[in-house]
């Protein structure tokens, strides 16, 4: 064959090439598309009040009609192209998850598998794994990690989002000294890469004792949490454009600060109030550094970020793959409906606090 | 929307971004020396008060100086009186019993291990403690932090009862502890809330980060490893030894090699995802394209599944030997040998660029939809009416309109960026290694991933080296995003809405 002469590094070339030319093609035939489109419109109006011929107006309207339906079509077809070349991962894994599992056997081939199981499912979700007396497979224990995540995450929500939520109030609503130099500070803070302090961090949660057994799930919530105040940054552009009147005329009714930020401020900022939930929530599911160093390798205690990764770090990871599977597919099921019913709040939150001119 | 179209008529944000690098490093000698001014100044006023309050202080006033909360309790106040007390009597005893075993040892870090202890016969009598110098060196932090906090209560503490001493000679009313509580909930709201936010903010993240700081200053690594083996201060050797260039694979080259793919990255990763996500948002938004929220669905799904999910699956997809990708190529018949995807430099950079777009696509297009669709539709009518082409419209409208109300969500994706850990480390671990870098730096290795594998990853830990290069990404990072802060209309026009 042609391709087997050149060199590897050369096929791969090759073969890059034509990817990227591809999407570049199709990049500029969409951008390209619209801008012809556009001009049509232009031009249409234009002849159509010049032109009085009836006719002409007609097979003027039925060629842009059609020419409208091609790229319309071309738009479907570009678009669902490109959502199963997005989806495509996960609909694999779905499917991998049925896999028959013949342990240790290369990658498999095809994205359908040809026989098909619950096996990894029983597996993971059903009973006692130890009970498998296999050294593979007996520290796997899915349902007690998902519940530690689903404790952690729950936790750490509440304690993140009130963190999160007072933090922004007193820098939007109330005058202080070093209010300005206090938000510089944490935002310069953040810039730190925050593993570089998780020796330091364990080190103090050691110190108070919390590093053994439960108490390391008490460790998570707290590092996962602990710094929420820093995140002030979007729900504090949502609280500035509450406007201040409404905290005036509360002020004469004899509100109190408190009153206010309980009974005006947070009725009115359900968007970000649920944008910041939603994030703090998915943050243990998602994190993958912290755990491993608080839980040291120690899945029983850990979230089911360290026990998937820990399925592939083991031996082989082909032999744990269908249980990587069916644990993932476990994972983002959850957080992808949740996420869906409250991608409106997050698309708020993202564009209503950080992206401002 | 006035707002608007007078943004048109500004400079573009980019380059009025970098005239403000230029503008705010040309400020900063001035504003490091009016620092300091009003430090010296604050300083010497704070003498001031502190002698002022000394001469003229009364009794209760200056028993206050021996007896916290003293010039709180004499004037009714006995909440705070009290809960200045039980401080004061917490710290004496923890400076006590804890304090010392630390700060007496925070300028060696520590001077023996643990080992048996004889007595003059020369028989074993026990075991000797041996210092802990990660344990001194962290522990000393938080003292000498609980110091200065003590130091600043101490203080208001004094001007406090001084007001109080000044208030009833001119008989005006004293706050009670009932006007505390009061105030607790209204004017010093701010206080209450921000407390314990603050507490969680200087524990997991203000120690830690003095810590990792004051790690680049001494010899903490892999020789050096407690609590088998003592370090201590090396001053500023480390700073000095990464600017080491002799040979490829020394600290100085590695370093400069790496910053530069990382700078790299951070613009091709910026500008492939958004001008991506722009496209998309384009594209699904279309007048009579159907089932545009299922569309939407589909690329959302990439933002809620979790990284080390997605991106472990992909690696996987690309693996050499098992990847899916090259079993399906060589089966269709298309190689004959396996392609190593994150095997050669350029390859492997493309593809994480790439595998990168996958992922940040989606949260790009979410982000720019919204806004595609707020552009006032008369800009665009005005412009035709100007005769304006589409190109015209678009670069001259579209593109400036969305650069200039996504700008700084932009610079702070690009910061982003050049700390995004997750990508590198979950495809490519830093690979492929190369015979021109540092033993656990990769070619696609960015700064961050290379700092983890110093640091926490590897079979011999560098701690002082990655806290060395976390302050320099640190201070890069910190300075982009004061600029954009600055920048940011959101702190610029804060009192507008209001």
């Amino acid at each position: 064959m042609m391709l087997s002469i050149l060199g590897l590094s050369q096929v791969a070339v090759t073969v890059l090439t034509i990817v990227l030319v591809l999407v570049a093609i199709a990049q500029l035939g969409v951008i390209g598309w619209l801008i012809i489109r556009n001009r049509d419109k232009v031009k249409s109006t234009a002849t159509t009040s010049a032109s009085s011929s009836d006719g002409y107006k007609k097979r003027k309207r039925f060629g842009m009609k059609a020419r409208r339906i091609t790229s319309l079509t071309i738009i479907h077809i570009v678009l669902t192209v490109l959502a199963i070349v997005w989806i495509i991962p996960f609909v694999y894994v779905v499917l991998h998850s049925f896999r028959a599992n013949d342990y240790g056997t290369p990658f498999p081939q095809a994205i359908f598998p040809t026989e098909w199981t619950v096996d990894a499912w029983a597996k993971l979700l059903g009973g006692n794994p130890a009970a498998y007396q296999d050294s593979r497979f007996d520290w796997i224990n899915f349902p007690r990690w998902f519940l530690n995540t689903f404790v952690i995450a729950c936790c750490s929500c509440v304690i993140s989002t009130l963190f999160t939520l007072m933090t922004s109030y007193a820098f939007s609503r109330m005058r202080f000294k070093l209010r300005q130099p206090y938000m510089k500070l944490i935002l310069v803070l953040g810039m730190f890469p925050g593993f570089l302090g998780m020796i330091a961090v364990y080190n103090i949660l050691s110190s108070l004792g919390l590093n053994k057994g439960i108490l390391k799930d008490v460790a998570l919530v707290l590092v996962y949490s602990g710094s929420a105040g820093m995140g002030y940054y979007v729900s504090k552009g949502f609280f500035d454009t509450i406007p201040k009147a409404l905290d005036e005329s509360a002020k004469l009714d004899g509100a109190s600060q408190a009153q206010i930020f309980t009974k005006i401020t947070l009725p009115l900022s359900k968007p970000i109030i649920v944008y910041t939930a939603l994030t703090a929530f998915m943050g243990p599911w998602m994190d993958f550094i912290f755990v491993k160093m608080i839980c040291r390798g120690d899945t029983d205690y850990g979230t089911v970020a360290l026990g998937l990764q820990t399925m592939l770090e083991r031996e082989q990871y082909m032999t744990h793959w269908t249980l990587f599977c069916a644990g993932a597919t476990m994972v983002a099921v959850p957080i992808t409906v949740l996420f869906m019913f409250l991608q409106k709040y997050y698309v708020e939150g993202v564009t209503g606090g950080s992206v401002k001119g | 929307m006035t707002e608007v179209s007078a943004s048109i008529k500004k400079p573009n944000p980019f380059v009025a971004f970098f005239i403000s690098i230029g503008a705010w490093f040309r400020a900063f000698p001035k504003r490091f020396v009016n620092f300091f001014k009003r430090l010296g100044l604050g300083i010497a006023n704070w003498f001031k008060g502190i002698w002022t309050i000394a001469k003229e202080g009364n009794w209760k006033t200056r028993l206050s100086f021996v007896v916290m909360g003293f010039g709180c309790l004499a004037y009714g106040q006995w909440l705070r009186g009290v809960l200045y007390l039980l401080l004061e009597i917490g710290f004496i005893l923890f400076m006590i019993f804890e304090g010392p075993a630390y700060l007496g040892k925070f300028g060696t870090l520590g001077d023996h291990l643990a080992g048996p202890i004889y007595d003059e016969a020369g028989r074993q009598i026990g075991t000797s403690q041996g210092d802990d110098s990660l344990q001194i060196l962290l522990f000393g932090v938080v003292t000498i932090l609980l110091i200065v906090i003590f130091a600043v209560m101490y203080f208001k503490q004094l001007r406090n009862a001084f007001a109080n001493q000044e208030r009833a000679e001119f008989g005006m009313p004293i706050d009670g502890t009932k006007d505390d509580v009061k105030n607790m909930l209204n004017k010093n709201f701010h206080t209450t809330i921000l407390s314990l936010p603050t507490l969680g903010i200087a524990v997991f993240t203000v120690i830690p980060l003095i810590f990792m700081v004051l790690i680049a200053f001494t010899n903490y690594d892999a020789k050096h490893l407690t609590p088998g083996q003592l370090f201590t201060w090396v001053g500023f050797q480390n700073f000095v030894d990464l600017f080491n260039f002799n040979g490829a694979t020394s600290m100085g080259q590695t370093f400069f090699k790496l910053l530069g793919w990382t700078l790299l990255w951070a613009v091709l990763s910026t500008v492939t995802t958004y001008i991506g996500g722009m496209v998309l948002a384009i594209l699904i938004n279309k007048k009579g394209v159907r089932f545009k929220k299922v569309y939407r669905a589909f690329f959302v799904v990439t933002i809620a599944v979790p990284q080390f999910v997605s991106l472990l699956i992909v690696s996987k997809f690309f693996d050499t030997q098992n990847g899916l990708v090259n079993q399906l190529l060589k089966s269709w018949g298309w190689i004959d040998e396996n392609i190593q995807w994150f095997g050669r430099t350029n390859l492997a950079r493309t593809m994480v660029v790439i595998i990168n777009m996958w992922i940040g696509v989606p949260y790009s297009m979410l982000i720019t939809s919204g806004i595609l669709m707020n552009i006032p539709e008369e800009l665009y009518e005005s412009a035709r009416i100007d005769g304006a082409g589409p190109v015209k419209t678009f670069f001259k409208i579209t593109l400036p309109y969305m650069l200039f109300v996504t700008g700084p969500h932009l610079i702070t994706q690009f910061v982003g960026n050049i700390n995004n850990f997750n990508v590198i480390f979950l495809l490519t671990g830093g690979g492929p290694t190369s015979g021109d870098l540092m033993t656990p730096a990769g070619k696609t290795d960015l700064l961050i991933t290379w700092l983890y594998d110093i640091t926490v990853n590897g079979t011999n830990p560098d701690f002082k080296m990655g806290s060395v290069i976390g302050i320099l990404v640190f201070i890069v990072c910190a300075v982009f995003s004061l600029i954009v802060y600055g920048r940011t209309s959101a702190v610029k026009n804060e009192e507008e809405f209001q």
